[in-house]
């Protein structure tokens, strides 16, 4: 707990390896997961971005954000320009043509380039085992391109190719489980984050780099453009979104799970609908339904953690 | 002293690429590219080559790491075919205008659909206007010669471009044949160490892919195609340095009996081997023909081929690709054009041969001739014609 701590933020370094000035949405949470993860990461870092929100606000020629080297290929193959990066490194170096020491390698994607159209670069980048911190920054649709629905949507959101009709209500379907689908590949270190608790995002990448083999962080990362809420609620429903179980945090580390942070009770889900836009036509019922989901889903995570401990 | 031996040529390719010690391959099976880079896998398993072989789980994460381990400044080669070649398409575009000098082998096959395995220029024909330095060989020779070649071109200061080597699937890559192959040491004094312009390097941070806004997109694609079109006088250079090393001729275009030819046939690839047996077959009846061969497709040798071409009467030019719904199929399309912008005209008859894998018979490419001698004789041109296509 200690990325709780009151003295965590006189902790984090002060320079900014993602520069202010990039052409983000207010509010836009995703931002502040590049910001974090630079201070976390530090300027020995190599990054391979996906095509997305977080490529096409930071990177419009000449305007640059980025302070470290930085590659964007397409969309859906982050994962396997980062493998080759690492790859090359690591001949690289072994045959003397680059200076020896610790590079970390970031593959960033949003929710539709990694859920969709990413996953079997990603899967593939996971099962070779190349040494790669894969990024997820999820704000749960495709919203670059004007806020269409993904796989990482939520049941019931509205977006504009899920839209709320009269007959269909949203999204049919609930959210993929990427962070299972990453363990499922066997590898060291899966973990989930939420932008609106940065010290245990940092602590969780630099854990990440102390695992060997490659890994894989899913950071909730609100959008008030594509959510139709306030950019000033952004941090606050970050905290909603974990403390009502609807994106709870927890690691995945040498095939054990551990919840980040204990919960004495969840909050209803409603207090976290009721200010976004996309959640609006949700009738009472529908709202119940999610709950019981959310509910239902938070302690089956809780049982895993559990029997982690108990071995 | 230069050693032969009997090698399929897949192998000798794969071979000359080891010996150019390339750093990284990132390769996903299809046939009939296979051998090659199995074959290159087993050097690195046996520690005969010290390079990273990353087993991609498709053809679009090949060239993607490809880039990847180019832009770290690692010399990398992959190799693939057909509908690999169709998946990477997205990824082919982005190599040569991030300046990332891979080199790729594509042993030319047929694209779906239906599918077919075997050969014809089908998969390159959609590619040929990527922003590749495309270059085609012959034989098995030509594959283990043109391979340190491509290298040096790619990398070369002057060009710094993604090479395409290709060559015609089974009819050539499963070839066994006799091939000299270069000493080490001769490969070493060759091809200099790659020493990349820009890289992804921590200790100067770059950025590699940025947007193209409206107001420099423009400029960027046009250095692109100018540095395309400039390399041609490397790949000249680089083709007159290999002639020297092997004493065989490395022309940009190859000319066979064009001297006393009034008619020739304009074609690339294995197929000429064929068409110069017919050509000597000919010849004993007192009939002279020729041929034309581009070894280099991209930048295309315009010069070049109007001198080959030189003041023949009729001339055959020969896809073994469809263009379909097109005024003409890809080859005689961009000949055509070429000889519109010259003064010498020749008649010319077009011609579609051994699509799919058909086979082309020694005969077929004889009556070609003899047809191109009666256009000659007539002064008139003919349409398309499909070659051994059952009616």
């Amino acid at each position: 707990m200690e990325h709780f701590n009151v003295f965590a933020s006189k902790l984090v370094p002060g320079r900014e390896l993602f520069s202010p000035g990039h052409k983000a949405c207010q509010g836009c949470a995703p931002a502040l997961a590049m910001r974090y993860l630079l201070k976390a990461a530090g300027p020995n870092t190599i990054i391979a971005n996906a095509t997305g929100c977080m490529e096409i606000i930071s990177s419009a020629y000449p305007d640059i954000a980025w302070g470290v080297p930085w590659i964007h290929v397409a969309f859906e193959n982050a994962a396997a320009v980062a493998s080759g990066i690492e790859a090359g490194i690591k001949v690289l170096q072994r045959k003397g043509k680059l200076a020896p020491g610790k590079i970390n390698v970031i593959a960033i994607g949003g929710d539709g380039g990694t859920f969709d159209i990413g996953l079997q670069a990603l899967s593939g980048m996971l099962e070779r085992g190349h040494e790669v911190l894969y990024l997820c920054y999820d704000n749960e649709a495709y919203m670059n391109t004007g806020i269409q629905r993904s796989s990482a949507t939520p049941m019931f959101s509205s977006t504009t190719t899920s839209p709320a009709g009269k007959k269909i209500p949203g999204q049919a379907t609930g959210k993929k489980d990427l962070a299972g689908i990453a363990a499922a590949h066997n590898v060291g270190y899966v973990a989930t984050a939420c932008t609106s608790y940065p010290f245990d995002f940092m602590a969780k990448v630099k854990t990440a780099f102390e695992t060997p083999g490659s890994k894989l962080i899913h950071i909730f990362a609100p959008c008030p453009t594509g959510w139709r809420s306030a950019p000033n609620e952004i941090i606050k429903l970050g905290r909603l979104a974990v403390q009502t179980g609807i994106f709870p945090l927890y690691e995945y580390k040498g095939g054990q799970y551990h919840m980040s942070m204990e919960l004495p009770f969840l909050k209803p889900i409603k207090s976290y609908m009721k200010s976004q836009g996309r959640y609006r036509h949700l009738s009472e019922e529908q709202i119940a339904m999610v709950q019981e989901n959310v509910t239902a889903r938070y302690e089956w995570l809780q049982k895993l953690a559990a029997a982690s401990q108990e071995g | 002293m230069v050693k032969r031996k009997g090698v399929e040529s897949s192998i000798a390719l794969a071979d000359a690429a080891a010996m150019c010690n390339v750093d990284a391959i990132s390769a996903y099976p299809i046939t009939p590219q296979t051998h090659i880079v199995e074959h290159l896998s087993e050097w690195v398993n046996n520690g005969e080559l010290d390079a990273e072989f990353i087993p991609v789980e498709s053809e679009h994460s090949a060239m993607s790491a490809a880039l990847g381990t180019s832009a770290m400044g690692a010399r990398t080669f992959t190799a693939t075919a057909s509908q690999g070649l169709a998946l990477m398409h997205e990824i082919l575009f982005i190599a040569p205008a991030m300046r990332l000098p891979v080199v790729m082998a594509v042993a030319n096959r047929a694209l779906s659909g239906p599918i077919s395995i075997w050969n014809d220029h089908g998969d390159i024909m959609c590619e040929r206007d990527i922003g590749w330095i495309q270059i085609f060989a012959e034989n098995g020779q030509e594959c283990f010669d043109l391979t340190p070649a491509c290298f040096k071109i790619a990398e070369d200061k002057r060009v710094i471009l993604p090479t395409i080597l290709n060559f015609d699937g089974f009819i050539v890559s499963h070839m066994i044949e006799p091939i000299e192959y270069w000493e080490q040491e001769t490969i070493n004094n060759f091809l200099p160490d790659f020493e990349p312009q820009i890289k992804l390097d921590i200790r100067n941070p770059s950025t590699m892919g940025a947007v193209g806004v409206p107001e420099i997109y423009y400029e960027a694609r046009i250095a692109q195609n100018e540095a395309l079109l400039n390399s041609k006088s490397v790949i000249k250079e680089v083709f007159e340095e290999v002639t020297k090393i092997t004493g065989r001729p490395y022309n940009l275009v190859e000319s066979y009996n064009m001297e006393k030819a009034e008619v020739a046939l304009f074609m690339m690839g294995s197929l000429t081997e064929t068409a110069m047996t017919a050509v000597k077959n000919l010849k004993k009846r007192g009939i002279e023909v020729g041929i034309v061969r581009p070894r280099l497709w991209r930048p295309y040798p315009t010069e070049e081929i109007i001198e080959a071409i030189g003041n023949i009467k009729a001339l055959g030019i020969v896809d073994r690709a469809m263009g379909f719904g097109a005024q003409s199929h890809p080859v005689a399309s961009e000949v055509k054009s070429t000889l519109y912008s010259s003064d010498k005209r020749p008649v010319v008859c077009e011609y579609v041969i051994g699509l799919g894998g058909r086979d082309v018979r020694i005969e077929d490419i004889e009556a070609m001739f003899l047809e191109l001698i009666e256009a000659a004789k007539s002064g008139k041109s003919q349409p398309v014609k499909y070659i051994g296509v059952r009616e």
